[in-house]
């Protein structure tokens, strides 16, 4: 058999194994990213929390305990590695608290935390550029820190940090192939058995390659068509004023009948 | 009493820097005011000072009698009355031309959505911008966006409108756009405080004349006291160029 013909055996042979290694990388890829994502946007917004000068002594010590609390979690979980992470806690779990966390949860839990302290800074990144005249627009017509941040300021700095969370999807995609320490059965941990089963390294580790390949270059496709959407059309309709006769004749003959009423 | 702000003893430092010095003046219903002086004279601070976007060092901004900054008056309250146009126009960017005009009224003035855009077509109109209804700030030119801005404010119903030098950031084109809308909300009894550079907008339009320099108010009168009949010698140095500049062009 040919190098061709090796590789063509392997798919016909392995390919539910290799599909379901597939299915659980995306699933984990996915589920991680999104979980992630709002660990990241929940401890960046806490980051960017300013206190106020007239707010109490203790509300200031609560927000500065527990901004070191979170900047503790962000380095420790930028700061080391992931295969690690995934070894202490799901081994660590079982030794310590008698608790078997089971491989999906454990993998679920680890890949979120840390695209969770990737995100985090992102986050405040995403939130510190958008510029500071939007806030004072916003503040400038009564909208109090709440209102600010949900209409104006995280919007627009979701829309600055597409391009790292599709970045995060494409790094977890090929990063779960470190859970194969704790056992998952990934993408890579199909690489592996196929090519322990067959001794044939070369031609499954260009199988799995592809795969691999295809699954990140149609996430970053995507997340393009989502950015794309996100910024809504290029062009926009002049309202003319027949529209706009028609929609103030509206709104006057609507106030024109409640004052019938 | 029918003076809506009143400042009294405003003073602001940033660190050393001393940028404002007992600031005392008033505006009334119905008064157009324009604050005039070089760059770094401090006309900017004093504005954002009267809007809290930053906290005065010491002096009270008082609000129809109430003290603005010891919560005499709930912040977003005083803020939604005080309408501000900005010299970077700082409209919502992911919003369209109608949501601008439209949050405001909704989030803060609780408004339902019918009124507030029946409320927001009006203003929109006034300023020439209706048919700019579905587009998205960074479509706008400079003028149509200080115009949208104009619009949004004027939409909160405020009670005096603050405009940080609206026009600094347009070309000499489109600085009359805006200058024609601030015209008529001045004919109409708008209320309005104006700092600006442009001279001799601000000697038609206001009733009132604030010169400040060096972070104090140097001289203040009429419109016509301040242009054509300056005390101090500063004044009259600051206009002498103005004059020159005019007859060059």
């Amino acid at each position: 058999m040919s190098f061709f013909q090796r590789m063509v055996y392997i798919v016909q042979t392995y390919s539910v194994s290799l599909l379901k290694g597939a299915g659980v990388t995306m699933a984990i890829a996915i589920i991680c990213t999104a979980l992630g994502c709002i660990i990241g946007l929940g401890v960046g917004i806490v980051q960017t929390i300013e206190p106020k000068k007239n707010s109490s002594p203790i509300s200031k010590f609560f927000i500065k305990f527990f901004k070191t609390l979170l900047s503790i979690y962000v380095e420790f979980f930028r700061g080391t590695p992931m295969m690690l992470q995934a070894a202490f806690i799901f081994y660590g779990f079982s030794q310590l608290f008698g608790i078997n966390l089971g491989m999906w949860k454990a993998a679920i839990l680890i890949v979120s935390i840390n695209t969770g302290a990737y995100m985090a800074e992102t986050v405040r990144g995403g939130i510190l550029s958008v510029d500071i005249g939007q806030t004072e627009g916003a503040k400038a017509i009564g909208m109090n820190h709440f209102q600010t941040m949900t209409s104006i300021i995280l919007p627009q700095a979701f829309r600055l940090i597409m391009p790292q969370i599709g970045n995060n999807l494409i790094i977890n995609i090929k990063d779960t192939c470190v859970l194969s320490i704790i056992g998952t059965v990934e993408l890579f941990f199909t690489f592996k058995s196929i090519s322990g089963a067959l001794y044939t390294y070369f031609e499954a580790a260009s199988v799995t390659l592809i795969i691999y390949f295809i699954l990140t270059f149609s996430c970053s496709k995507i997340m393009r068509y989502f950015e794309k959407k996100m910024d809504g059309p290029a062009n926009f309709d002049l309202a003319t004023t027949d529209t706009l006769a028609y929609t103030s004749g509206m709104n006057l003959a609507h106030i024109a009948t409640r004052e019938r009423l | 009493m029918n003076e809506i702000l009143k400042i009294e003893h405003l003073s602001k430092t940033f660190g050393n820097n001393v940028v404002l010095t007992d600031i005392d003046f008033e505006v009334k219903k119905g008064d157009v005011t324009s604050i005039i002086g070089a760059s770094g004279s401090g006309k900017s601070t004093l504005l954002r000072c009267i809007n809290l976007l930053e906290t005065p060092t010491s002096g009270e901004v008082l609000f129809h009698g109430n003290k603005v900054a010891e919560g005499g008056i709930k912040e977003e309250d005083y803020r939604a009355k005080v309408g501000m146009v900005f010299q970077s126009f700082n409209l919502f960017n992911n919003h369209t031309v109608l949501s601008n005009c439209m949050l405001g009224q909704i989030k803060v003035l609780k408004r339902n959505k019918e009124e507030a855009k029946a409320q927001a077509l009006k203003y929109l109109e006034k300023v020439g911008m209706a048919p700019y209804i579905n587009a998205k700030p960074s479509q706008l030119s400079g003028g149509q966006k200080q115009r949208v801005a104009i619009a949004r404010a004027l939409a909160m119903d405020p009670e005096i409108l603050l405009f940080d030098e609206p026009t600094s950031a347009l070309d000499p084109e489109t600085v009359g756009e805006v200058l024609d809308v601030m015209r008529t909300l001045a004919k109409e009894g708008t209320t309005m405080l104006v700092v600006t550079h442009e001279m001799s907008f601000a000697r038609d339009i206001s009733s009132h004349v604030v010169f400040m320099a060096d972070g104090k108010i140097e001289e203040e009168g009429s419109s016509k006291d301040i242009f054509y009949n300056p005390q101090s010698a500063r004044t009259k140095e600051f206009l002498t160029r103005f004059r020159e500049d005019k007859q060059e062009s």
